[in-house]
């Protein structure tokens, strides 16, 4: 495995906990991503907004390689995870994802859902994460749908059972890939509610998303991506007061 | 005579005949033991042939499916999935494309010539073989019917390839090939009707033993079909069953 600085073991409070160098990603004929550099810091609250096409939600699915990069590098918690001889599946148990379309397990229950990989692949006991499971349950206010189903639920509860299935593997970083965008408007509160929770409480966040209101008030950092590369990044303020670039002001117009 | 006693002979003649039909297929000699044993042997092989088709099927259909959707992996295992691919390719083009007796044929008078061997060992193995390919391409076409988010959300949370077939999309599978998977052991069932070409004693066989000591066609055929058909209603509604058992977790 290989470090990003051989000579120096990994520092959470100092070294980025994800650092992208370089990262390419090409689909046939189409240069998706051109050249992405990024380094998240632990407590970063990170939004990375575009418009479509931009290559944003390829940069989020490259992080935890749900798509394969086609070059550069990308190191979690000071290992290089896109080295293929690291066992990624180890490394994806650290790093939660949240989907636009959910992706709960229908042929499960609520509490199997969130369950099923901390008993699997970290070997707790069944009892004790099932009362893990049932505290974040309670904290997004689901506690009396755990032996529901999934498709008894509506779109922002499927939304929250997702987060908190995530959740439950302890994740140093949590990847939310436009978690909104398939909601009714009403359900896409009480979705934002329980981000807001998790940034609140200083959990790593990288989100794609188009929810501008929402990015501003809650992101650390806003990155701007356009044409499969990051064209600005800056504070919510900067982003939003004191754009730079010809491209974000055009967007900004656009969508604010 | 007038009408009524000649219609009441013509019945009474028909029972009178019956009987001894009756009598003379399946009582006499105690024959209807052929039709018993048979079905044994019926239920027997379609069992075991059921059993070897799920196995090789599902293998059959996770390896061509990972095949076709595995991403990124070692040159090593890409070279060995690309020759299992091709093994699979192989198996059903073969089994597909031949007759199911033409294959328990060769199975029997040709593979297994030279060793003394038990009938309904062959007959398993060749309706097994046999349905195994078509329940590969039923399994495999529910596996790619499965969202492409389902694999996702199991390889997000840190399972490995294996891991999320098996908890994730093999489970889902199952329920959504059911109806079809149900149908062809349905038509394993009846096709193993086949096997007296290799002087396996199956039911089909037994009627047919019947038949040719008695010299009377109807009722030992009549029987057969009749028992067929009433282990087809009983394993339909068998599945209707478990299918509605397993949609049950949906509602």
């Amino acid at each position: 495995m290989k470090n990003s600085n051989p000579e120096k073991p990994f520092n959470p409070e100092t070294d980025p906990l994800i650092s992208v160098k370089d990262l390419q990603k090409n689909f046939k004929g189409l240069h998706a991503l051109n050249g992405v550099s990024l380094d998240i810091y632990k407590g970063d609250v990170v939004f990375v907004v575009g418009p479509s096409g931009s290559g944003k939600s390829t940069f989020l699915r490259c992080l935890n390689r749900l798509e394969e990069p086609s070059g550069g590098e990308i190191f979690f918690e000071g290992v290089e995870i896109t080295d293929r001889a690291v066992d990624i599946n180890k490394h994806r148990q650290k790093m939660g994802m949240v989907f636009q379309q959910f992706n709960l397990f229908p042929h499960m229950t609520v509490l199997k859902n969130m369950t099923q990989a901390p008993i699997k692949l970290q070997h707790i006991s069944k009892a004790e994460a099932e009362a893990e499971a049932r505290k974040l349950l309670d904290r997004v206010g689901l506690l009396d749908r755990e032996n529901a189903y999934p498709n008894q639920l509506s779109g922002g509860q499927k939304q929250r059972i997702a987060i908190v299935r995530a959740l439950c593997m302890k994740p140093d970083v949590m990847l939310f890939d436009e978690p909104t965008s398939a909601l009714d408007p009403e359900m896409v509160g009480e979705v934002l509610q329980v981000m807001r929770g998790l940034a609140e409480e200083k959990m790593t966040m990288v989100v794609v998303t188009h929810e501008m209101a929402f990015a501003r008030e809650v992101a650390s950092k806003i990155v701007f991506m356009a044409d499969g590369q990051i064209l600005e990044t800056g504070t919510p303020d900067e982003f939003f007061n004191h754009p730079k670039t010809e491209r974000l002001k055009q967007f900004l117009d656009k969508v604010l | 005579m007038n009408f009524f006693s000649a219609v009441g002979e013509d019945i009474s003649n028909f029972f009178t005949e019956f009987g001894n039909d009756f009598y003379l297929n399946f009582i006499k000699n105690a024959r209807w033991q052929y039709l018993v044993n048979g079905l044994g042997v019926t239920l027997k092989v379609t069992l075991f042939a059921v059993i070897i088709g799920i196995v090789l099927g599902f293998l059959v259909a996770i390896i061509r499916s990972t095949h076709d959707k595995a991403g990124t992996m070692t040159p090593f295992l890409k070279f060995v999935l690309n020759v299992l691919n091709f093994l699979c390719n192989v198996y059903l083009t073969v089994i597909r494309g031949t007759p199911v007796l033409v294959q328990l044929l060769i199975i029997y008078f040709v593979i297994f010539a030279s060793v003394r061997i038990d009938k309904s060992f062959v007959a398993i193995i060749a309706f097994g073989v046999n349905s195994g390919a078509y329940v590969a391409e039923i399994v495999r076409g529910g596996i790619m019917s499965i969202d492409q988010g389902q694999f996702e959300a199991g390889r997000s949370l840190g399972f490995n390839f294996a891991q999320t077939m098996w908890y994730i999309i093999i489970p889902q599978t199952f329920k959504n090939v059911l109806p079809a998977l149900g149908n062809e052991f349905i038509v394993l069932l009846k096709e193993t009707s086949v096997a007296g070409y290799i002087a396996l004693e199956d039911l089909t066989k037994g009627g047919d033993i019947i038949r040719s000591q008695t010299f009377s066609a109807l009722l030992p055929l009549l029987a057969v079909a009749a028992i067929y058909l009433l282990m087809v209603v009983l394993l339909s509604n068998l599945l209707k069953i478990l299918e509605r058992r397993l949609r049950s977790s949906e509602k």
